[in-house]
C-alpha cells in the first residue's frame, strides 16, 4: 500500500495553498475532499477581500498570517494566472465619538506592519468615494487592500498543486482517523489511506477532526454570513472596499467592488449549529440591505442579481489554531476572516513545518507557473480574432450574459482539475453567473458537459451527487428501437 | 462593406422589421442571430394562440415563426446565424456591429442604421431575494420551458410555480400534461399579470390552485429542492406571519417577470427608460443614437406577438427610410407624457414633421380598472378620449394618434387613463 | 336546476358567467355575460368544452430529441388525456415539416394530430 508523505484534509483555499507548498518538494502527497470540487465549503462565500491587516490583534497568528499572505498576493495572482485588484479600502466611522477606535485600528495596523494606512477626515472621505454619506465622519485608508476571487485563488491553488504531482481524491469523505505504528490511517468512504503526516484544513469539520486525535479539545462554531450580490451596472457605486467601523449599532457590513466588478454588500453574522447550513433568510437579507445604507448612499438593491451565505469556522479562542497538534498532525483549524488572505501564508508555514519533519527535499522541476481559463470576452479585439481563428470553439457564445465561449468551457472541463458540474463550470467560466443567472445557458452548458464527460443529461448535476437538474426524458425509446 | 441595415436578433420582432425593411426598399440587410435558426424565443412556445390578430388564425409559436421566417428568405435576406454580438459603437459615419461565431470568427460588420431586436429575459430568483437554499431544481419558467419542448427532458415531478405570468400559467399546463403534479400556482399581487384565457385552459382545467397575494417565502433541500413554504401577502406585498403553508416538492418555476436585454444598448449610449428598462424612443422608434432603432421586447415587454410584429415593422420602415436618406432623424419631438394609471408609453415623443398620418402609441396601466377612458391631450385641447370597459396591467393597450390633430407647437402631449366618472 | 359558474374567455373583460341547465345537461340561462360572444361561449363550454391539445412527439433521426405538435382542430376536453397518452406512444421520422399528419384521428376524435415546426434528417 501506498504510504503518503502529507495528506491533506479538505480542498478549500487553506487545503489547496497547503497542498501547493508541499508540491515544491520531493514528496508523495494527496488531498481528500468530500465534495465533487474545489472550494465548496467555507472558502466558496465570503466577502472575497485580501485584507490589509490592521484587524487582528498585534502578536496573533491572524496578524501575521493575514500581513504575510496580502504580501504574497501579487506574484501569486501573477503566477496563477488569476485576477486580483489592489483597489484598496476605507473603513468608515459613523458617530464622532467612535473616532477614537478608528486611531486604535490605525496604531494596530501600525503594530502589525501594514503599510500604505491613513487617517482621513469625513469629507476627505468623500472626496475619495463619493457615494459614503453624510453619517461618515472619519475613515481609515488602507492602500494595501484588495479584492480576489475566492473559487478562483483555491483553483488555481490546486491545480497549481496538481501540475506539480499533487493527487486529488474528490467525493471522498473522511470518516475516521486513527494512529497505525509510524502512520496516521485515514478512513474514507472509498478506503484506508496510510500517511506520514495529515494536514486538518477541514474547515467547519476541522474541530470534528482535531478531537478525533487530540487531548485539547477544539470547539469550531459554524458562523452564517448572507450577501447580496449586484449586476455590474452597480459594480462602480464605490471604488474600493467600505467597511464599517464596529459601533454600538453593532458590526454593520461591508459594500464592495468584486474583482468581477459586480458590487457585493454582506455579511450578516449569526452563529448556527448546522455545519451544512446553506440558507439565506429574510432577516439576514433585510439587515444586509439597511446596514449597507449606513456608510454607503443609495446602494441599489433593486439590482440584487442573487444572495448567498457562507459560513465562517469560528473558534472560540479568536485565532488560528496552526502547527502540529498531534506527531504528525498538522492543524489548519478556525480559518475564519482574514482566511482567504492568510491561506498562501498559512501554506507555506505548514509546508515548510512537515517538510522539515520529513526532511523533504525543494524539487528543481517544481512549476509556479499555472494557466487559467483565458477570458475571451475581456481580450483586446486583434487578440480574440486571432484566437478565434485559430480554434474557433472560442466564438462560440454559450452564456451571453458574461459571454462565455464554448472554448473556454472545454478548457475548464478538460483541465487538470477539470469541471464535472453545472457550478463546477459556472465558478471556472462565470458561465450562469451573470443577470440571468443561468437560465439561458444551463440547457447548453449541461449538453456540453454531457458530451465531453459521457453523461447522460440526466446524470449532469448542479454540484452535489443529488442535485439532478433534469430528472428523466419526455418521451421515452419504444421497445425495439435503438436510435 | 457597409449594410443599410444590421438587425440584432432573428425572433419575431427581427424577422418583422426585417421584411418590412426589404419591403421599403433597403437593398442591403444582414440578421444577426445568436441561436442556431431564427424564430427566437417562438421556438418553445409551442402552445397555440399565436397570430389571431395577424392571420386570423390560432397558430403555435414556431408556426407563427415559419410564416415570417419563409418571407425572409423569399426576400433573399441574409441572416447569420448562432452569430453572437458583442459590442455596438457609433463614430461620425456610421455604426460597427462585432460579433462572434464558430463558423465566420470575430467580424465587424459596418452598417448605416442598427435594429435592435434583442428581446427579454425571464427575471431570475436573486432579483427577488428569497430566502433559502440553493439547491438544483429552480428553474426560471422558460428554461423549463426550453428542457421541456426543444430539449425532451422534465426538470421535475412535483412543481410548484411562483408567478402567474403567461409562462407559469402555459408551463403549468405543459407539466401537468407530461405527468407532473403542479401543485399550486402563487401570485404575489392580488390579481394575475396573464391572460384570463391562460388561466381557464392552464389553471381552471387542470384543477391547479391559483394562490393570489401568495409568495415563496422560503426553499428548503441541500442538493435538489425538497419543499418550499408559501404565505399569504398584506397589502404591503409583505408576507403575514402565521399564513405560511409548506408544499413538498421537487421542483420551483419562477415567471416573475420580463427584462428587456438591453446590454448592447447601453454599449453604444443608448438611453434607456427607468419603467420598460427598454430604449426611449421617439415616433420613429429611433433611439437618442441616430440610425439605432428598437422594436419588440427588447424597447419594452408585449402581451401579443401580433403586436411585437407591427411594432416591429414600423421600426423596418423608418430605418429604412434611414438608410436610404430619406427620413430626417434624430431629436426628440413632442414629449408624451404618461398620467393616471398609464404608467410609460412607446414612443416617448412624436415630431409631427416626420411622423406618418398615422402613429400607434402603445402603453400599458398600473392597476385593473372598469370603465376607464383613455384621454390624450395637448395642454388643455383633449384631442382624443376612447372608452375602455376594462383595463388591466397584464395588457397591452394602444391608441392611434393622427398627424392631422397636431399643430407641431405642442409642448407636450398627456395620455391619461382613468376610471370614468 | 344545476348552475356552472365560469369566467368567459371571450375578451380581457372576464365576465363571471352563470349557466343553468337541465337534468339533462340541456342549456336554460346563462347569465354574467354582457355581450353575445359570452353566451355562446358559456354554452358551449358548458355543452361540449373543446380544446387544441399542444405537445411534443418523439423525433427519429433527426437533429433534435422532438418535434412539437398540435391537433389540427380542436378535441372535446374529456379526451385531451387521452389524446396525450397516444402522443407520448408515437415517433415520427425526420424530416417533418409543419402541416405532416403525425396521427390521424387521433383517440378516435376524428382530429388529426399535426406538425408544427420544420424538422430535417441527419
Amino acid at each position: 500500500m501506498k504510504i503518503y508523505d502529507a495528506v491533506v484534509i479538505g480542498a478549500g483555499v487553506t487545503g489547496c495553498a497547503v497542498a501547493r507548498e508541499l508540491s515544491r518538494y520531493n514528496g508523495s502527497f494527496l488531498t481528500l475532499e468530500r465534495t465533487p470540487d474545489v472550494c465548496e465549503g467555507t472558502s466558496k462565500a465570503n466577502s472575497a477581500i485580501i485584507h490589509a491587516g490592521f484587524d487582528a490583534q498585534p502578536g496573533t497568528l491572524k496578524a501575521r498570517m493575514n500581513v504575510r499572505g496580502n504580501k504574497m498576493m501579487d506574484r501569486l495572482s501573477k503566477e496563477l494566472d488569476i485576477p486580483f485588484k489592489r483597489i484598496g479600502a476605507l473603513v468608515t466611522c459613523l458617530r464622532e465619538e467612535d473616532l477614537p477606535q478608528l486611531k486604535e485600528l490605525f496604531d494596530r495596523g501600525i503594530e502589525n506592519g501594514v503599510e500604505g494606512l491613513s487617517l482621513l477626515t469625513g469629507d476627505e472621505a468623500r472626496a475619495v468615494e463619493p457615494n459614503l454619506t453624510d453619517d461618515v465622519c472619519g475613515a481609515l485608508s488602507a492602500e494595501t487592500s484588495g479584492v480576489v476571487c475566492p473559487f478562483e485563488l483555491t483553483l488555481g491553488l490546486g491545480e497549481s498543486a496538481a501540475i506539480n504531482g499533487v493527487e486529488f481524491s474528490f467525493d471522498t469523505r473522511v470518516t475516521g482517523l486513527r494512529r497505525e505504528g509510524e502512520y496516521w490511517l485515514i478512513e474514507t468512504e472509498k478506503g484506508d489511506i496510510p500517511a506520514k503526516t495529515v494536514v486538518n484544513a477541514a474547515g467547519v469539520y476541522a474541530g470534528e477532526l482535531h478531537n478525533m486525535v487530540c487531548e485539547d479539545k477544539l470547539n469550531i462554531i459554524p458562523r452564517k454570513g448572507e450577501y447580496c450580490l449586484l449586476d455590474k451596472t452597480a459594480g462602480g457605486h464605490v471604488s474600493r472596499t467600505v467597511f464599517q467601523l464596529p459601533g454600538k449599532l453593532g458590526k454593520g457590513v461591508l459594500v464592495s467592488p468584486t474583482v468581477h466588478g459586480n458590487l457585493l454588500v454582506g455579511p450578516t453574522a449569526v452563529d448556527v449549529e448546522d455545519p451544512e447550513a446553506a440558507n439565506t433568510t429574510a432577516e439576514g437579507l433585510k439587515e444586509v440591505a439597511e446596514k449597507s445604507g449606513w456608510a454607503v448612499k443609495d446602494v441599489p438593491m433593486r439590482q440584487v442579481i442573487t444572495s448567498f451565505m457562507g459560513l465562517r469556522a469560528h473558534e472560540e479562542g479568536d485565532d488560528f489554531i496552526l502547527g502540529e497538534s498531534a506527531d504528525g498532525f498538522f492543524d489548519a483549524a478556525g480559518i475564519e476572516s482574514p482566511g482567504l488572505t492568510s491561506a498562501p501564508a498559512i501554506g507555506e508555514y505548514l509546508g515548510g513545518l512537515i517538510a522539515e519533519k520529513l526532511s523533504l527535499e525543494q524539487k528543481e522541476s517544481f512549476e509556479p507557473m499555472r494557466r487559467g481559463v483565458p477570458r475571451v470576452a475581456e481580450m483586446p479585439i486583434g487578440e480574440r480574432a486571432v484566437l478565434i481563428e485559430k480554434d474557433p470553439r472560442y466564438g462560440n457564445i454559450i452564456c451571453r450574459c458574461e459571454e462565455v465561449s464554448e472554448g473556454e468551457i472545454l478548457d475548464a472541463v478538460h483541465s487538470v482539475l477539470g469541471a464535472k458540474t453545472l457550478d463546477g463550470v459556472k465558478r471556472r467560466t462565470r458561465a450562469g453567473m451573470g443577470r440571468c443567472q443561468a437560465g439561458f445557458c444551463s440547457p447548453r452548458v449541461m449538453e456540453i458537459l454531457s458530451r465531453e464527460l459521457g453523461l447522460d443529461m440526466t446524470e449532469i448535476r448542479k454540484s452535489g451527487k443529488d442535485s439532478q437538474i433534469v430528472l428523466e426524458k419526455t418521451r421515452k425509446e419504444a421497445h425495439g428501437d435503438g436510435a | 462593406m457597409e449594410h443599410d441595415i444590421v438587425i440584432i436578433g432573428g425572433g419575431p420582432a427581427g424577422l418583422a422589421a426585417a421584411i418590412s425593411a426589404k419591403e421599403a426598399g433597403a437593398g442591403d440587410i444582414l440578421i444577426l442571430e445568436r441561436e442556431k435558426e431564427l424564430g427566437g424565443i417562438l421556438n418553445q412556445c409551442i402552445h397555440n394562440g399565436f397570430g389571431l390578430h395577424t392571420f386570423k388564425e390560432e397558430l403555435t409559436g414556431p408556426e407563427y415563426a415559419a410564416r415570417y421566417i419563409s418571407r425572409v428568405r423569399e426576400l433573399g435576406i441574409p441572416c447569420l446565424l448562432s452569430t453572437t454580438v458583442v459590442d455596438l459603437q457609433r463614430d461620425r459615419d456610421g455604426l460597427t456591429v462585432t460579433s462572434v461565431s464558430r463558423q465566420d470568427g470575430l467580424l465587424q460588420t459596418r452598417a448605416k442604421a442598427v435594429i435592435l431586436a434583442m428581446g427579454c429575459r425571464e427575471r431570475p430568483r436573486g432579483a427577488l431575494n428569497i430566502p433559502g437554499t440553493r439547491p438544483a431544481g429552480i428553474f426560471s419558467a422558460g428554461t423549463a420551458q426550453r428542457l421541456v419542448n426543444l430539449e425532451g427532458y422534465m426538470p421535475g415531478r412535483r412543481v410548484v410555480i411562483l408567478g402567474s405570468g403567461d409562462i407559469g400559467l402555459i408551463m403549468a399546463r405543459r407539466m401537468t400534461l407530461e405527468g407532473a403534479k403542479v401543485l399550486c400556482v402563487a401570485e404575489l399581487q392580488p390579481y394575475s399579470g396573464g391572460l384570463k384565457r391562460n388561466i381557464v385552459q392552464c389553471l381552471n382545467d387542470y384543477d391547479i390552485p391559483l394562490k393570489l397575494s401568495h409568495t415563496v417565502v422560503d426553499i428548503r433541500g441541500r442538493e435538489r429542492v425538497t419543499d418550499v413554504t408559501i404565505a399569504e401577502v398584506g397589502p404591503d406585498l409583505r408576507p403575514i406571519p402565521g399564513t405560511e403553508e409548506d408544499y413538498e416538492c421537487d421542483t420551483l418555476l419562477l415567471s416573475v417577470g420580463l427584462l428587456p436585454e438591453n446590454e448592447l444598448s447601453r454599449a453604444v449610449g443608448v438611453e434607456l427608460a427607468p419603467v420598460t428598462g427598454g430604449p426611449i424612443v421617439n415616433e420613429s422608434l429611433e433611439t437618442n443614437i441616430p440610425g439605432v432603432f428598437a422594436c419588440g421586447n427588447v424597447l419594452h415587454v408585449h402581451d401579443l406577438v401580433d403586436y411585437v410584429s407591427q411594432e416591429a415593422a414600423g421600426a423596418g420602415r423608418n430605418a429604412a427610410g434611414y438608410a436610404l436618406g430619406g427620413r430626417a432623424s434624430g431629436g426628440a419631438g413632442i414629449p408624451i407624457v404618461p398620467a393616471g394609471a398609464v404608467r410609460y408609453t412607446v414612443p416617448c415623443t412624436v415630431d409631427p414633421a416626420r411622423m406618418d398620418d398615422e402613429l400607434v402609441v402603445r402603453f400599458r396601466v398600473g392597476r385593473n380598472m372598469r370603465k376607464a377612458a383613455v384621454t390624450l391631450k395637448a395642454g388643455g385641447r383633449e384631442l382624443i378620449s376612447r372608452k375602455r370597459p376594462v383595463m388591466a396591467p397584464g395588457e397591452m393597450e394602444q391608441l392611434t394618434i393622427e398627424r392631422v390633430w397636431l399643430t407641431g407647437s405642442e409642448e407636450s402631449l398627456t395620455l391619461e387613463a382613468r376610471e370614468e366618472e | 336546476m344545476p348552475i356552472v359558474e365560469l369566467t368567459c374567455i371571450s375578451c380581457p373583460l372576464g365576465c363571471p358567467l352563470k349557466v343553468e341547465t337541465d337534468d339533462e345537461g340541456r342549456v336554460l340561462s346563462v347569465t354574467g355575460n354582457t355581450c353575445k360572444r359570452g353566451e355562446a361561449y358559456g354554452r358551449k363550454e358548458v355543452t361540449a368544452p373543446t380544446r387544441t391539445v399542444t405537445s411534443t412527439v418523439r423525433l427519429l433521426g433527426g437533429s433534435a430529441p422532438v418535434v412539437s405538435v398540435r391537433t389540427r382542430e380542436d378535441i372535446p376536453k374529456g379526451k385531451i388525456f387521452d389524446v396525450m397518452a397516444e402522443i407520448r406512444a408515437a415517433a415520427v421520422t425526420a424530416p417533418v415539416h409543419i402541416g405532416d399528419v403525425v396521427i390521424s384521428n387521433i383517440a378516435g376524435t376524428g382530429v388529426d394530430l399535426i406538425a408544427t415546426a420544420d424538422r430535417e434528417g441527419i
